[in-house]
């Protein structure tokens, strides 16, 4: 069976520069594909192409083996990252009109519950919280009882609580069979809702793969940290490569069992010492070589 | 053309203007507040300057010679006004701006029933009480008109109530286009199965009723304080306007197509909408200025709107006299709406 959908060889340039250069990876039906990278590295770009809002000056996107045509807009439900809605529209308004665009659509209070939206119905569009706002244009985007959903950074801006509920609905619209293609910058949102990552950078794919395989093809290490203050004498004395950051020693270690002993051996305390895998955050900065980029 | 989604959007923008209450009370109230303030200005007293006509097949020189001879036309504080159209200076009678009007060749005069200036004209003409009215005043015979003074106000009315228009079709249009292209409504709409043509559609259909809406309430709302002239027929009164303000709406469209930023749409929608202001004859009437201003004016729509509307409610005009009015603004709307429509640019 071919994927749902399929991006080959995308290119596009503005204005001389290459946002997006040879990009190609594919959606499997139900699952869901995150895009990662720093702001400008195409990701946008490359989802506007996937969207058919933008033209590709190169490469070929396939809806389920073939080319997209007018009718992909009735299959596809997108929520971009920056967009308003007319000023004076109720909830249910603007629900209510996004629906008639289609010729199939959900039942608008089914819409609201399944988006949490049932008490805001009556509310002017325009008065909600960054947290129901998002969930508006979730809903908005799930109107068609789309096949595949878009969504472009859609928990940038919201407070952690407020992202932790959109993640609890986008892990549902996955339960309901649909597959989502996302952007995003935050690494523990695609280590939770992507089953497969692709990381830009400069306009093109740099590593790809599932969270938990890129970790282990890219790091064999874990961290150790204690407070500088546990250590007796200099820190930098001891018998391993090491960090000192804030008053905290940061170890990388291939051999927990022999660090350890390094350290007691050294007159250590290790009454606060902490050992954590290298996370998501810290491949994506030993591979862009950044952090967010401006 | 999905009538579905036509009228989804067509609700969205109608729901979108009636609830903004203070864009809604502005538009009602500006008109009202310019026709009243013009009405109260120009409320003064009535000049004592009377206004006379004299229609001669010579007139300036049949005048001269009267002159020497009668001295009714030696008269301090009237001036007497050498007419050579007798048709059009009756209608300037039966409007007040004649007080009266003679025709030395066929020794009659007429003054209008209604007008007390004409009766004091003709007290004077008679020269004693003695002779009652009706009867021969020494070798004239008398003739009436009747009909209702011209005010400034009265002129001026079609004019302001086109001007509204115009400004509600370029701004209600035009910049929302920009506004909603900058903010990204377009470009959500845009992701959608919506047509271009369906969304412009419905934004010219919401446009052109609401201002029709709004110009029936303050025509009928400053009828009722300012008690204006309207002598032809208000069908083809709402077909000027309706036509005049597609036309409008058309070209607010037209710029807005590709604009993304409000400044530049602001300044553009300035720069024609001050022009146009001036130049079409809202305030003054052009007929005495230079003929390139007046060229100029004639590219205006909204100079072919008040046209028509002064035509209509001023002159009692019918349907063939505003054809060519008429004809200006279909053709410039089919213009500019085909324009507008090919160079739209959802981004």
């Amino acid at each position: 069976m071919p994927p749902v959908l399929e991006a080959r060889a995308l290119k596009k340039a503005f204005a001389g520069v290459q946002a997006v250069d040879g990009v190609g990876f594919s959606l499997q039906e139900g699952r869901c594909f995150g895009l990662l990278g720093p702001n400008g590295a195409g990701k946008t770009t490359t989802l506007e192409m996937l969207e058919g809002l933008v033209r590709p000056d190169a490469g070929e996107i396939l809806f389920r083996g073939r080319p997209a045509d007018a009718a992909f807009r009735e299959q596809v439900g997108i929520m971009f990252q920056s967009t308003a809605l007319q000023d004076y529209l109720s909830v249910r308004e603007a629900l209510t009109m996004f629906a008639s665009f289609y010729a199939r659509s959900v039942p608008i209070d089914r819409l609201a519950e399944d988006c949490a939206l049932s008490e805001f119905l009556d509310r002017d569009s325009n008065k909600l919280s960054g947290g129901q706002r998002q969930r508006l244009l979730l809903a908005i985007a799930l109107v068609n009882d789309p096949q595949v959903v878009f969504l472009d950074e859609p928990t940038t801006g919201l407070d952690p609580q407020a992202r932790r509920n959109l993640w609890s609905l986008v892990k549902r619209i996955r339960e309901q069979g649909k597959s989502v293609l996302l952007t995003t910058h935050y690494m523990e949102e695609a280590y939770t809702l992507c089953d497969a990552i692709a990381i830009m950078d400069h306009g093109r794919i740099i590593a790809r793969g599932s969270p938990r395989e890129l970790l282990a093809e890219h790091f064999d290490e874990v961290v150790l940290q204690l407070p500088v203050s546990d250590i007796p004498g200099d820190p930098l004395a001891l018998p391993m490569p090491l960090d000192v950051h804030d008053g905290v020693v940061q170890i990388l270690s291939h051999d927990v069992n022999t660090t350890v002993r390094q350290l007691l051996d050294a007159g250590a305390s290790l009454a606060a010492l902490q050992i954590r895998p290298r996370s998501l955050e810290e491949l994506f900065l030993a591979l862009t070589g950044e952090g967010l980029r401006a | 053309m999905n009538w579905r989604r036509f009228r989804a959007v067509l609700a969205a923008r109608n729901r979108e203007f009636l609830r903004d209450r203070a864009a809604l009370g502005w538009n009602i109230a500006f008109p009202v507040l310019i026709v009243a303030g013009f009405a109260f200005a120009f409320s003064g007293k009535p000049s004592l300057q009377f206004k006379v006509g004299v229609y001669a097949a010579q007139p300036e020189q049949a005048l001269a010679e009267r002159r020497a001879s009668d001295p009714f036309f030696r008269s301090e504080n009237l001036q007497f006004i050498p007419v050579r159209d007798l048709a059009h200076a009756m209608t300037k009678v039966e409007r007040h701006q004649l007080d009266m009007l003679f025709d030395l060749d066929r020794r009659r005069y007429w003054i209008n029933r209604e007008s007390p200036r004409g009766y004091v004209l003709e007290r004077v003409l008679y020269g004693s009480e003695a002779k009652a009215r009706g009867e021969a005043a020494g070798d004239f015979r008398r003739e009436t008109v009747s009909g209702r003074e011209i005010r400034y106000v009265d002129w001026l009315i079609p004019g302001v109530l086109a001007m509204n228009m115009m400004f509600s079709a370029l701004f209600g249009v035009g910049y929302v286009l920009v506004r909603y292209r900058k903010n990204g409504v377009l470009k959500r709409l845009r992701a959608t199965p919506l047509s271009a043509f369906e969304f412009l559609a419905a934004q010219v259909v919401s446009r052109l009723w609401l201002i029709l809406a709004i110009t029936v309430a303050v025509y009928f709302g400053a009828d009722l304080f300012i008690d204006f002239s309207m002598f032809g027929s208000y069908a083809l009164l709402l077909l000027v306007f309706a036509l005049g303000a597609f036309s409008l709406i058309s070209l607010g469209l037209l710029v807005a197509a590709r604009i993304a930023s409000e400044e530049l749409a602001g300044g553009l929608l300035n720069l024609i909408s001050w022009p146009m202001m001036f130049l079409s004859g809202v305030w003054f009437s052009l007929e005495g200025s230079h003929p390139w201003v007046q060229n100029l004016a004639l590219i205006f729509p909204l100079t072919h709107i008040i046209d028509a509307a002064r035509a209509v409610m001023i002159d009692g005009a019918g349907l063939w006299q505003i054809a060519p009015q008429l004809t200006v603004l279909g053709l410039s709307s089919l213009l500019f709406l085909g324009l507008g429509a090919a160079l739209f640019r959802w981004k």
